[in-house]
């Protein structure tokens, strides 16, 4: 079976894998409000993000190509809106939010990428989020597996049969409901097996280790250069 | 010798009406091991599912001494341990060592305590090399001896297993069937594996239609109901 790209690049070893994820979530933050609250003409702010952004890919030592092409899947939903904008005659802000919305992609996706999400989800808690909204997360990509594999399972099956996995509009949506029931009768299956070995609805999170002066001396160059770019620019 | 599960008068039925369980009595004795026969449907696997009240019927049951109730739900978990038909359903964690520290974590053990001892049942089950691996990237017998290792990690005194020998090639089932006659903790084994079943249960219960239909030892149960893959 194939698993999410991003799961396996979040096993790799490089600088920024090292990192505390509380360091790397708290960089995250203070890049994403910079971005965020930067002027729509700034355009050489925007360039020096991406050049911080670049900077950070090598540290993290993942396929650049893989990092753009994904982080490129926020512009359909992003640009229809930079569309309207620019129809509306306003072609500046439609580039800005286009450049916006992709620079967070490609941030957000380098924290995933390089944050195994047990570390990040033990980081979160210990930063005060709500435990609940925690395990939300952990079901969610658990089961993101789950649907993942018996979508697989059924691809084959249905390409075994058909010589090709490719169907009529009709056997997708049937596909699709067959795929809810066994999902959802697996994710029954994973969640009694979670009782049986004393789940109470809680998950206990390892804590995390202490922030090391490299995590911090990451976080404060963060913090300079985007408030740097985002006041002097 | 001392009765580490008792149960009596156990009934249930589904929400859609299925009587699965129609007055079960059973016991299950320290050090024993006893292999559950039954078709598809005749309420095994419900019936395994009670004795750590992952459902809960109308009956009576003990585990070593102590009455299954709502309040003491936690308890009987740790000493019930369950492994899964489908591996896949128990491990669920990113990675190996996680997954099998998960049961010692909510038991209340510190992570340190929990990892420390999901890596002695590794090593235990010969899958100390496997620690960082994803579960998904093993192969199926490789699967059963980590959920098996995530089980014991909590300290069991009662293994329940349900199916352990689906989806296991020769040498995988060999090793499982090593591994588990060495487990000195009383047994339960939900299967339609009779010669497993002669390799390491001491005697065997048949279940028809939610009910015991008899129970003995294994060949006599098999004869008794045609319950070998040859048939008579």
């Amino acid at each position: 079976m194939h698993h999410v790209v991003v799961e396996r690049w979040s096993r790799l070893d490089s600088f920024l894998h090292s990192l505390d994820a509380r360091v790397k979530f708290g960089a995250l933050l203070v890049f994403l409000i910079a971005v965020s609250t930067t002027p729509v003409t700034a355009q050489l702010a925007f360039g020096a993000y991406a050049v911080l952004l670049a900077v950070a890919a090598l540290g993290s030592r993942l396929p650049l190509t893989g990092l753009l092409s994904r982080a490129a899947l926020v512009l359909p939903f992003t640009g229809t809106f930079a569309l309207m904008t620019w129809w509306a005659g306003n072609p500046e802000r439609a580039l800005a939010l286009a450049e916006k919305s992709f620079l967070s992609g490609f941030a957000a996706l380098l924290l995933i990428g390089t944050t195994p999400l047990t570390k990040l989800v033990a980081g979160l808690d210990s930063l005060g989020a709500p435990r609940a909204l925690l395990l939300v997360i952990q079901f969610l990509y658990r089961y993101l597996f789950v649907i993942s594999e018996e979508a697989q399972h059924m691809r084959m099956a249905a390409s075994s049969r058909m010589g090709s996995a490719v169907g009529g509009r009709r056997m997708a949506a049937g596909a699709v409901g067959v795929l809810f029931a066994r999902s959802s009768e697996r994710a029954e299956g994973i969640y009694q097996a979670m009782l049986a070995r004393g789940f109470q609805g809680h998950y206990p999170m390892a804590a995390p280790p202490s922030i090391m002066p490299r995590d911090a001396i990451f976080f404060a160059s963060t913090l300079v250069f985007c408030a740097a770019v985002r006041f002097a620019l | 010798m001392t009765a580490v599960v008792e149960v009596r008068g156990l009934r249930f039925r589904y929400p859609d009406g299925t009587q699965a369980l129609n007055g079960i009595d059973f016991t299950l004795r320290a050090g024993e091991t006893v292999a559950l026969f039954g078709a598809n449907g005749s309420g095994k696997t419900t019936f395994v599912l009670h004795l750590n009240g992952l459902l809960t019927g109308e009956g009576f049951i003990s585990i070593c001494g102590e009455p299954l109730s709502k309040n003491n739900l936690a308890k009987i978990r740790a000493k019930v341990g369950m492994v899964f038909q489908d591996a896949d359903e128990q491990l669920f964690l990113p990675t190996v060592l996680e997954d099998v520290a998960f049961g010692p974590a909510n038991q209340g053990l510190s992570a340190q305590a929990a990892n420390a001892r999901a890596r002695e049942m590794l090593d235990h089950v010969g899958m100390a090399s496997a620690l960082d691996k994803a579960p998904y990237h093993l192969s199926a017998g490789e699967k059963r001896r980590v959920a098996l290792a995530g089980v014991l990690a909590m300290d069991p005194e009662i293994l329940v297993l349900d199916e352990p020998t689906t989806f296991l090639d020769p040498p995988g089932r060999r090793d499982l069937v090593k591994l588990l006659k060495a487990l000195p903790q009383a047994k339960l084994l939900a299967t339609h594996d009779v010669s497993l079943a002669r390799e390491i249960a001491t005697r065997a219960v048949f279940f028809e239609k939610g009910k015991v239909a008899g129970e003995g030892p294994i060949d006599e149960i098999a004869e008794r109901f045609n319950w070998t893959p040859e048939g008579t």
